[in-house]
């Protein structure tokens, strides 16, 4: 595109668009041929001031001109964010959000931390349950001697006629009746034990017990003595052949058995998730 | 000469006083400042020439501005504000090569 077609208003001094200009360099016809010596004449011609109203309008709009330029210059100088474009203020953006962003994300993930452990301080009711359910469990296992009300059982047998199948049946009426701990001569009854016989004795866990049998069951002292006077129970069956059974109820009897809790090889608790 | 020294004026009132640019200006004076630097020299080089007009040199200057703010408003609103104002920074500069070339063959005559 050539100045020379569409901008024939070059010169905005001239008072007329009656030439035009065309690419530099290129001598053109149309532009009025000054003379060297006529153009530095003028230019000392200008230099001598004439006052007039035109000129002072001009010098004016050249004074706006000369004071725009340097407020844009210092402008453009000093200020920072004013003069960046709008997708450079939206990258800009954009960044600042983002990093906002984040920051906000790890505010909230450090203020969940802080009001973790801040509950964490009074939950003392949650290890207070955790507590009593240890205890429990404890117990459960037979890995802690026990002492509460229950029932001291004897079992004389002289003639050497009570079975294991009697014995198991004593621990199941006993269970029955709530027994919470029961200890049979030097061995504690946990959900492991069995009850066998070797060389003629009966054994509970694999320890021989000697007769007389000893019993001890914590639970409620007149229920469990109950279950085993019930017709045809543990009492009938024992004194049936030739034994004895003396049961004593007591407030305060003492299980100190324990039993020590097996490492366990095989099982493996299922995970909560893939259970159900 | 009085355009001359008023832009003399003009740049050491502004090193003298240190304006600060309105806020609502600040997308338009730059485009303007270089519309009215095409103007004036145009100016000198009708001077040279022989042709120079108060108030050609006004009308030209001023509507030289006006056009370039209307041309960024415009662009602006239309969601092209920074292609068009180079464009126009594009064609003033060529314009005011042109000027000084001319300027420059009339007192060098090269």
């Amino acid at each position: 595109m050539s100045p020379a077609q569409h901008e024939p208003d070059e010169d905005p001094g001239a008072p007329a668009s009656s030439h035009a200009v065309s690419a530099p360099g290129a001598p053109s016809a149309a532009r009025p041929k000054v003379p060297r010596r006529v153009a530095w004449r003028r230019l000392s011609t200008i230099s001598r001031a004439r006052l007039s109203r035109g000129t002072l309008l001009a010098a004016l709009l050249t004074l706006v001109l000369g004071l725009a330029l340097v407020a844009q210059v210092r402008s453009t100088q000093t200020a920072d964010l004013e003069n960046l474009r709008e997708t450079d203020l939206i990258a800009l953006l954009d960044d600042v959000t983002d990093r906002a962003d984040r920051l906000e994300d790890e505010v909230r993930s450090l203020e969940q931390d802080r009001s973790r452990l801040e509950s964490g301080g009074g939950d003392a009711a949650a290890a207070q349950a955790a507590q009593s359910r240890l205890e429990s469990y404890q117990i459960l296992a037979g890995t802690v001697p026990v002492s509460g009300p229950g029932v001291s059982v004897r079992v004389s047998d002289p003639e050497g006629e009570v079975t294991t199948t009697m014995m198991i049946d004593l621990v199941q009426e006993l269970r029955d009746a709530g027994a919470e701990a029961i200890q049979i001569g030097p061995a504690r009854v946990v959900a492991t034990t069995w009850i066998g016989v070797d060389e003629g004795r009966l054994t509970v866990d694999g320890q021989p017990v000697a007769a007389p049998y000893s019993v001890v069951a914590i639970g409620d002292g007149h229920t469990l003595a109950g279950a085993l006077a019930i017709p045809g129970g543990f009492n009938d069956s024992v004194r049936r052949v030739g034994g004895e059974v003396q049961v004593t109820e007591g407030e305060e009897l003492v299980i100190d058995a324990v039993h020590e809790p097996p490492t366990l090889e095989h099982a493996r608790p299922v995970p909560p998730s893939e259970g159900r | 000469m009085i355009p001359v020294l008023g832009l003399v004026v003009g740049v050491v009132l502004g090193l003298m006083l240190q304006p600060e640019v309105p806020g609502w200006l600040e997308p338009y004076l730059p485009i303007a400042v270089i519309a009215a630097l095409d103007a004036v020299f145009g100016g000198v080089r009708a001077s040279l020439e022989g042709i120079f007009n108060d108030r050609v040199f006004v009308i030209s200057i001023l509507s030289n501005v006006l056009v370039a703010g209307l041309i960024v408003f415009l662009g602006n609103q239309l969601g092209v504000g920074a292609q068009l104002s180079t464009g126009v920074v594009v064609v003033l500069g060529l314009r005011i090569f042109s000027n000084v070339a001319a300027i420059r063959r009339h007192l060098l005559g090269a």
